[in-house]
């Protein structure tokens, strides 16, 4: 919510919220679970960290219920490092996500990787001065999100599992959807809002912009170079990397390829060369192998 | 006049296209060959941390700072300012070193303060919409230094000589005014050259 604090001063306009993410555009935002962590990805280069409790592999790996990170965590993150810090809040959940604000998070991402809060109702982000980013796996998602005041798009992917298909899917049906949209006849747009459940003066913007109104990032299983340049040749504004990093063989050296990957996202010889000698990558797990319980991408709606 | 955006992170395509609204022809630079034959250079808004050691590990400080040093029209904003300025508070290195300044990083808070607010900029516009987005301020400028706005005694946009820098975000609305001073700078720069 936008509020004048001087003459002719103003904190949190859209402008100043969706502008934020467009300063962290073609760079890579890295999950991190302690201030070591965070100072590794701010010398890689990551141009804002994530604090969490655990990275989504782990959050897998335990079960229970996910909830927002212990603020002494987000507190010593905050503390450790110069660039821009996230969070993360359940889905619905608007008092973690007002704590976050209170502690003076710089964005929070409201996130199916965390267990809802709630089943019918997203946070509404429109009433905070600090900005959100949601997932989303198709337009019609992506522009509910921005109905409700998100500021930034991410593909949902498929969190914590080091496999890019599901990000891949999300991304290419999402700008599929932008072409489609684009394309249409004016008439056209009420009846594919109706069908896609998006607001219809968003898809109005999306027809006749040809993109979405925020920055889109990729999220949800990127674990190499490659396949940040992937999603980055697929139209991804940049990259968030979670499990993909602190779960590799040799962290510093996966940051900072992952970052030059993410520049350079055409340059294949200097992609080729980023990634030798980089150990291994996260252990990755099949998308078929997990239970419809295990998918957090159907998490929100 | 051909003036290249620095391409490694930030709000690259927000600059090209005030660019071209200013009427200069813009593209984007990612390695030390694309600085070829261009009329000057825009060091849009990201991560400094990020753009600064892209900038090392792609060869680019050095012959940027070069370019600089010998009259090469320069304009940065937000990161940008602080790659540009000599002085950086709270921190023993600098980066491009060209602008006789001290800058503060993230000196108006986190992202909850980030604002807007209208400016009036010396010469260029009385009511200039500037976006500021965990900003810095320039704290410290030496005689050289022609200061265009300030909000109280916190300089926000400065200009020395050939360089401009900027503590907010001109990119982000859709006023060109001062991409259109910045591409006169470049005009004039290249005036002197072949005089």
């Amino acid at each position: 919510m936008s509020k004048e604090v001087l003459n002719g001063v103003t904190t949190g306009t859209d402008r100043v919220k969706r502008g934020m993410a467009e300063m962290q555009k073609g760079g890579v935002i890295m999950d991190v679970v302690n201030a070591e962590q965070a100072k590794v990805a701010e010398e890689a280069g990551a141009v804002a960290v994530m604090a969490l409790e655990r990275v989504p592999a782990d959050i897998r790996a335990a079960g229970g219920v996910a909830r927002m990170a212990d603020p002494t965590v987000v507190e010593e993150v905050m503390n450790a490092v110069s660039i821009p810090v996230m969070a993360k809040a359940r889905i619905g959940h608007f008092v973690e996500a007002r704590l976050l604000e209170a502690m003076g998070v710089d964005y929070i991402d409201e996130s199916e990787v965390l267990t809802p809060a709630d089943d019918l109702f997203h946070i509404d982000k429109s009433q905070f001065t600090v900005p959100f980013v949601c997932g989303a796996r198709d337009l019609g998602e992506a522009l509910r999100r921005i109905g409700e005041g998100a500021s930034m798009i991410r593909t949902k992917g498929e969190p914590g599992t080091g496999n890019i298909v599901e990000a891949v899917r999300h991304m290419r049906k999402m700008q599929s959807q932008i072409r489609q949209v684009q394309s249409m006849s004016r008439d056209e747009l009420m009846a594919e809002a109706k069908k896609i459940g998006a607001p219809y003066e968003l898809l109005l913007q999306v027809h006749e912009t040809g993109k979405l109104p925020v920055v889109n990032f990729a999220a949800g299983g990127v674990a190499t170079p490659a396949d940040a340049a992937l999603m980055m040749q697929l139209g991804a504004d940049g990259v968030f990397v979670g499990s993909g990093i602190f779960k590799s063989e040799n962290p510093a050296k996966f940051a900072k390829a992952i970052v030059e990957a993410t520049t350079h996202y055409e340059d294949y010889e200097l992609i080729a060369e980023l990634s030798k000698g980089l150990g291994g990558a996260m252990p990755g797990i099949e998308i078929s192998n997990l239970t419809p319980a295990d998918r957090m991408q159907e998490r929100g709606w | 006049m051909k003036i290249g955006v620095l391409a490694l992170q930030g709000a690259v395509r927000e600059h090209v296209r005030m660019l071209e609204q200013a009427g200069a022809e813009a593209v984007t630079v990612k390695r030390k060959q694309d600085l070829e034959d261009l009329d000057g250079l825009v060091i849009p808004g990201g991560e400094s941390t990020t753009i600064s050691k892209l900038m090392h590990k792609y060869d680019l400080m050095e012959p940027i700072r070069e370019l600089g040093k010998s009259g090469f029209p320069i304009f940065g904003t937000c990161a940008g300012l602080i790659l540009l300025a000599e002085r950086i508070e709270e921190s023993d290195v600098s980066h491009l070193g060209l602008m006789d300044i001290t800058v503060r990083r993230n000196a108006f808070g986190r992202q909850r303060e980030s604002f807007e607010a209208r400016l009036n900029v010396k010469g260029v516009a009385e009511d200039f919409e500037a976006v500021f987005i965990r900003a810095p301020y320039i704290s410290e400028a030496g005689e050289g230094v022609d200061v265009l706005s300030a909000i109280g005694d916190r300089m926000v946009i400065v200009q020395q000589g050939h360089l401009l820098g900027a503590a907010f975000h001109p990119e982000l609305t859709e006023d060109p005014r001062l991409h259109a001073h910045f591409v006169e700078m470049a005009k004039q720069a290249r005036q002197a050259q072949t005089v």
